[in-house]
């Protein structure tokens, strides 16, 4: 079981370490200062910084092989083609799936749940009808479900979860049913960390019949990923959050599934033929794949997974672990101080409360030190109003930090509760 | 930039022990404001005497910006002409953003402690939630604020 790793591993398990320090001289931006303190970038879970590796390829892409993809005989345009179809390989590797038929490229996440959503699901959905989420969700884990059941008239149906932030297995197999059609699961929540055991979801699902929708926004930049292993049908990812750029995300989706949906946009580079009365349209994956893609990105993308992968991705849960180990024991010490989110198996997040300080007061006193933390609704409302709390403070860890970095986030919480607890 | 220019003690005193924070069930007026991606959220509530704001209080949850912000704004305007609470809201205004830089401190009172958010421009929008409810609530608007 893949992600077993996150919370078993250490170190010693699975090779040496790496040296942090070298590590952190390939990331430019962690040499810059923010309030005349060196950068103490916390903030991993909304956006991970880049590597000099990614930037470089990209900056490489633009000077020297840049026009667009699957279009021209010129030199150019097969460079620019080979380096994009060459990372779809790498993606499909990444994440072990079948084929690169399998790996379409969109603009993160939201786009993946929202390309399955219209092109999967709206078609077969009729009232009375059920799709399952569960209460972690993050809002595009939820949104794309609610328009597709306004429009084709199913239900929602919402898996509680327990207090300590786990999705109830036991309220689960309450909701499953003959009517849900779809089961639509956070791997890992971005407000508190909690991994969810997604494989007991998916069996109970694929018993059935039922087909499984993975956001793994916050997962495959912690854990390794294997979509054949996992047993699911589509699995969403942004490359943002694992050290790619912005604007590029994937969507793995069954081949067979793929296969039966239609195109969800129209336009360019998705079709064979096109005639008035009638348009061919192209083969997997680039049928769901309309205009020039955001070629830099896919390249870009590529490269942060072979920087992963050159770290090793077991060696990076296993340090993450390590400082979220290290960070729960410290802002425990803090009194007043309430963690928001205790699964046994988390990613290296914490999210918290300080008595009588707002979330809001403490982003920006961390921020006078150079600690970047994310405060507010973490995008998952939901989620807040079950501990019954407006925003939660969220401190989120990334291969590239240090235990002298929670040290710093400590010292300024303990700044935070002097002034205006 | 000092964080003390920001959390001045007049702000930390005012959400520690905000002022006017109470339900008024016999109000006149009231209106919602909220910003989401913050998490701030206040009612504000106004009893009038003919023209005059005869008394103003509020209830919500917020950081202390927000909740220092509302505190202040209660004990400023009431006793206060509509028309002078509207004047004073359009100074508030000024005194958040750069062009305040001039406003009369014998005009403002307590209200002046509210000029260090001006230097970080992410909280401005905490700062004039309450204002801009209380504009809602003078003119009787249905629909919740936002400044966000």
């Amino acid at each position: 079981m893949s992600l077993a790793l996150a919370t078993t591993s250490r170190p010693d398990a699975t090779g040496a370490p790496f040296d942090v320090d070298a590590v952190r001289r390939d990331f430019p931006v962690l040499a810059r200062e923010v309030n005349g303190r060196p950068l103490c970038y916390l903030d991993n879970a909304a956006s991970s910084q880049h590597p000099r590796a990614v930037i470089d390829a990209i900056s490489s892409y633009y000077e020297t092989s840049h026009a667009n993809v699957h279009r021209g005989v010129h030199r150019l345009s097969q460079e620019a083609t080979d380096l994009f179809e060459g990372a779809r390989e790498t993606l499909r590797g990444f994440v072990n799936a079948r084929s690169t038929r399998e790996i379409v490229f969109v603009r993160g996440t939201t786009e993946a749940i929202n390309l399955v959503a219209q092109s999967y699901a709206r078609p077969r959905l009729g009232p009375g009808d059920e799709i399952l989420i569960s209460w972690l969700e993050h809002h595009a884990n939820i949104v794309p479900w609610q328009m597709v059941c306004e429009q084709t008239g199913a239900k929602l149906r919402v898996i509680p979860i327990t207090r300590r932030g786990e999705v109830d297995f036991d309220a689960f197999l309450g909701l499953i049913g003959e009517r849900t059609r779809l089961l639509a699961l956070s791997h890992v929540s971005n407000a508190l960390g909690t991994v969810v055991p997604v494989e007991r979801y998916i069996r109970e699902a694929r018993r059935r019949g039922i087909p499984v929708l993975l956001d793994g926004a916050q997962a495959v930049p912690h854990l390794p990923v294997d979509v054949q292993a996992l047993d699911c049908d589509f699995y969403c990812w942004s490359g943002h959050k694992m050290c790619g750029p912005t604007g590029i995300g994937v969507l793995y989706g069954r081949e067979s599934l793929l296969e039966a949906m239609p195109p969800w946009q129209g336009g360019g580079d998705m079709i064979l033929a096109v005639g008035f009365d009638r348009t061919v349209y192209n083969a997997l994956p680039w049928k769901f794949e309309a205009g020039t893609p955001h070629i830099a990105g896919a390249i870009g993308l590529a490269a942060a997974v072979r920087y992963l992968q050159a770290l090793g991705l077991e060696r990076i849960a296993a340090a993450e672990h390590e400082l979220l180990e290290y960070a729960t024991r410290r802002v425990e010490e803090i009194p007043g101080l309430t963690i928001v989110g205790t699964a046994p198996e988390k990613a290296a997040v914490v999210s918290f409360t300080l008595e009588r300080v707002h979330p809001h007061d403490l982003g920006t006193i961390l921020d006078h030190d150079g600690v970047a933390i994310r405060t507010g609704h973490h995008c998952a409302m939901p989620v807040m109003e079950f501990f019954g709390v407006p925003a939660t403070a969220r401190a989120s860890f990334a291969f590239y930090n240090t235990r002298a970095e929670v040290d710093r986030l400590v010292e300024s919480l303990h700044v935070a509760r002097e002034m205006l607890g | 930039m000092d964080l003390k220019d920001l959390y001045r003690d007049v702000i930390v005193d005012h959400n520690r022990n905000p002022r006017n924070f109470r339900p008024m069930p016999d109000a006149d007026r009231h209106a919602d404001g909220f910003n989401p991606l913050c998490g701030d959220r206040l009612t504000l509530y106004v009893k009038l005497d003919g023209d005059r704001i005869s008394d103003v209080s509020f209830q919500g949850d917020g950081c202390a910006i927000s909740v220092a912000s509302a505190s202040l704004l209660t004990e400023s305007v009431r006793g206060r002409t509509v028309p002078e609470a509207e004047a004073l809201f359009s100074t508030m205004h000024r005194v958040l953003t750069r062009e305040g830089e001039d406003a009369d401190p014998a005009v403002l009172g307590k209200l002046a402690a509210l000029s260090g958010v001006r230097e970080f421009p992410a909280r401005v929008k905490c700062a004039s939630l309450c204002w801009h409810t209380l504009e809602a609530a003078l003119h009787s608007e249905a629909a919740p604020v936002s400044t966000e």
